[in-house]
């Protein structure tokens, strides 16, 4: 059993979902106890697995025991870089299968097993896109997750909704497709599709690793994933995609569609191509610096300009792509920026995930989708609105919160690898999150409009009362949603604390699967 | 001018459609204003990536890559991808132009087969007959992506003329734009 978790993870949410589709359409009600029960045993199978390869080392699987390498094959390879991002996944699935439960096929009851099907799809493509060891197979999981996340989006009644998922669709499209070209290129250099034998080939043969070939596959695979996970010029489907969509598909995707893309792009840097070929060979850093900066300014920039809730928070993922992206190429010599990217990726996802179940929350309760909607909330609910306000504090950057240690490791790579306009563009764009937020804290706190819902919160309250029933005025408590939603928001704001207040340990377990890599030589006074 | 029309256009000739179809699906798909050519921009574009993967594993002169003794084929599979692997990263020390591999790829597999021992043997598979199937298989693969895709485009497509009554994308943005909000 225990040699199998690799495959556990990855085919629990698979046969749970062929399960949904079989029973489901039966009876709506056996599907969330399939989905929760898939998701349970990915979790603890993450864990366990997380475990042993803190404990013992990496683990390898290969797929139905296809072990020579022989070019292609099921691969599946947990090591210390990815193990703390499955976790993460399969602790965000969870929390989210929770607020899906009144939520799940919103707007089409009829639509629920297939809602959790694509919703199971995706979770075996996200969890596949972070576990497997092939670049081949990397491609697929990826299109597996584009796929349903196309689909998860069109789920809602809005127009726009099918709109944005068709934009998000032909977008996603030519993206993974680069991506597929520059994987195309690396086999024609090197025979092979496992990442460890191509960095290994790429390593001994300098012929290879020097030819333009190999450069113009670096570029196809970073523009390609560059699209998936819309870095600024290239961001253009995301924020309608995010904000038309049913809020359960928002707080899935937002939180995991971008970050594990990051993740890709620091697994090709580190695992296929090499640091050192990337910062030093190349000699990109200063270029993709600039342009996450650019990426960071704009994207602060148009979330400023929105008046929509969900809007301004998909214009705040553009701008956190910026800090993960510029972080993990600031190529100073002891990969503090690496690892600040990659606590970032862990608090990044719990931040967005906070923020979207709590506009999730706002939209269903209060019918509120304008910031100026939000008037007297910290009133209406004020356990949604302590969670909300957790959750800006960390985008913001206060201390205890998660949000601060990842921008501290950060700076800290930017000011070691000398670049200033990144530590400047940090700053910059945490006072428009301030601007931000505490504009919002103040229609939330100081705006008392009287209290009429236009939303459809009518229909709860008996759950909600006695979950509040301590707080105060159960007519106005009557508005803090039912525990399914309020459950998975308030776990997301604790666990933004505890990462801040553990960054320690994370960090030094994020650092373990950066100590094998070459220190890089300074090469930037220029 | 000869010189330039036999190396880089015909031996290359491959790979100048793939670019040039890829390019013309990129543009379809970014300056179209119909979804539909849109889509059947997306199509060509990946079906430019299809032709780009086949002619990697194009051989001149070699059989298709089915075995014909019944001698324990795992043994010799192993050899004979080993010694695959090897021809690509030796074949690249001495020509550094990527896409000139397939026609260059005889006389160099030929030098390197010196240095394995596998193919000695008697019955061991000799790579330079037998084209390589991987980057096929892999295509049926991406074909079927891409077919999953598309189909998914065109569901989108109908959905998007059931509520807007129009598959061009400008008067549709003129519908979103002009009040009227999710109606």
């Amino acid at each position: 059993m225990g040699d199998q978790l690799p495959a556990i993870i990855v085919l629990a949410p698979m046969f749970g979902a062929m399960f949904v589709a079989l029973l489901g359409n039966r009876d709506h009600r056996v599907c969330f106890p399939i989905v929760f029960a898939s998701l349970l045993i990915s979790l603890c199978a993450s864990i366990a697995a997380a475990q042993q390869v803190y404990t013992t080392g990496a683990i390898d699987y290969f797929m139905a025991g296809w072990e020579e390498p022989i070019g292609i094959g099921i691969h599946l390879r947990i090591d210390a870089l990815n193990a703390l991002l499955l976790v993460l996944i399969s602790v965000v699935v969870v929390l989210v299968s929770f607020f899906s439960i009144r939520r799940a096929g919103e707007q089409h009851t009829e639509k629920t097993p297939q809602f959790y099907v694509l919703y199971l799809l995706l979770c075996v493509g996200l969890l596949g896109i972070s576990i497997t060891g092939d670049a081949f197979n990397l491609f697929v999981l990826v299109e597996v997750s584009s796929l349903t996340s196309y689909g998860l989006v069109a789920m809602g009644s809005s127009r726009r909704g099918t709109h944005a998922a068709l934009n998000y669709l032909l977008m996603g499209t030519v993206g993974a497709s680069f991506y597929l070209v520059g994987v195309g290129y690396l086999y024609l250099m090197t025979g092979t599709l496992n990442m460890q034998d191509i960095h290994a080939i790429l390593q001994a043969n300098d012929a290879v690793s020097g030819s333009t070939a190999v450069i113009i596959a670096f570029l196809f695979i970073l523009l390609g994933i560059w699209i998936k996970m819309a870095f600024f010029p290239l961001h253009g489907w995301l924020p309608n995609a995010y904000s038309y969509c049913p809020s359960t598909s928002a707080c899935i995707l937002a939180p995991l569609m971008t970050k594990v893309s990051v993740y890709v792009m620091i697994r090709v840097m580190i695992g296929i191509f090499g640091v050192e070929w990337v910062f030093v060979h190349l000699g990109w850093s200063h270029l993709v610096v600039w342009l996450a900066v650019i990426a960071i300014l704009a994207g602060s920039m148009l979330a400023l300009a929105q008046r929509e809730i969900k809007k301004m928070l998909c214009y705040l993922i553009v701008v956190e792509v910026g800090y993960m992206v510029g972080g993990a190429w600031l190529s100073d010599p002891d990969h503090w920026g690496l690892t600040g990217s990659l606590y970032h990726i862990l608090a990044d996802a719990m931040m967005t995930l906070c923020l979207f179940l709590a506009a999730g929350i706002f939209a269903k309760r209060l019918g509120a989708v304008e910031i100026k909607d939000l008037e007297g909330l910290f009133k209406k609910m004020p356990l949604t609105s302590i969670a909300f306000v957790i959750a800006a504090l960390g985008m913001i950057g206060v201390p205890p919160t998660a949000g601060f240690y990842s921008k501290f490791y950060l700076i800290r790579g930017a000011i070691e690898g000398a670049h200033w306009e990144y530590v400047a563009a940090l700053l910059i764009s945490s006072l428009v999150n301030a601007v931000l937020f505490f504009r919002i804290f103040e229609i939330a706190f100081f705006g008392n409009k009287p209290a009429e819902g236009h939303g459809h919160d009518d229909h709860h309250e008996d759950e909600s009362e006695t979950q509040q029933g301590q707080v105060g005025d159960s007519t106005l408590l009557g508005r803090e949603p039912a525990w399914s939603a309020l459950f998975p928001l308030l776990t997301s704001a604790a666990i933004i604390i505890l990462l801040g207040l553990f960054n320690g340990p994370i960090v030094e377990l994020i650092r373990e699967s950066l100590e094998n890599l070459p220190s890089i030589v300074a090469t930037q006074a220029d | 001018m000869a010189d330039f029309f036999q190396n880089t256009l015909h031996d290359h000739f491959n790979y100048w459609v793939y670019v040039i179809l890829m390019m013309i699906g990129l543009w379809a798909v970014i300056a179209k204003n119909n979804f539909i050519k849109k889509l059947i921009g997306l199509s060509i574009f990946q079906t430019a990536i299809i032709l780009f993967y086949v002619s990697i594993g194009v051989k001149v002169d070699a059989s298709i890559p089915i075995l014909h003794h019944h001698e324990e084929p795992a043994a010799h599979a192993e050899g004979h991808d080993k010694g695959h692997k090897a021809d690509y990263a030796v074949g690249e020390k001495d020509d550094s132009a990527p896409a000139a591999h397939d026609n260059h790829d005889s006389h160099e597999s030929q030098e390197s087969h010196g240095d394995h021992d596998h193919h000695a043997d008697a019955h061991a598979v000799n790579p330079d007959l037998i084209a390589n199937p991987l980057p096929h298989v892999l295509m049926l693969t991406a074909i079927v992506v891409g077919v999953a895709t598309l189909g998914v485009a065109l569901a989108l497509s109908q959905r998007i003329y059931k509520e807007f009554g129009t598959l061009e994308e400008s008067e549709l943005l003129e519908q979103l734009k002009g009040g009227n909000v999710d109606g």
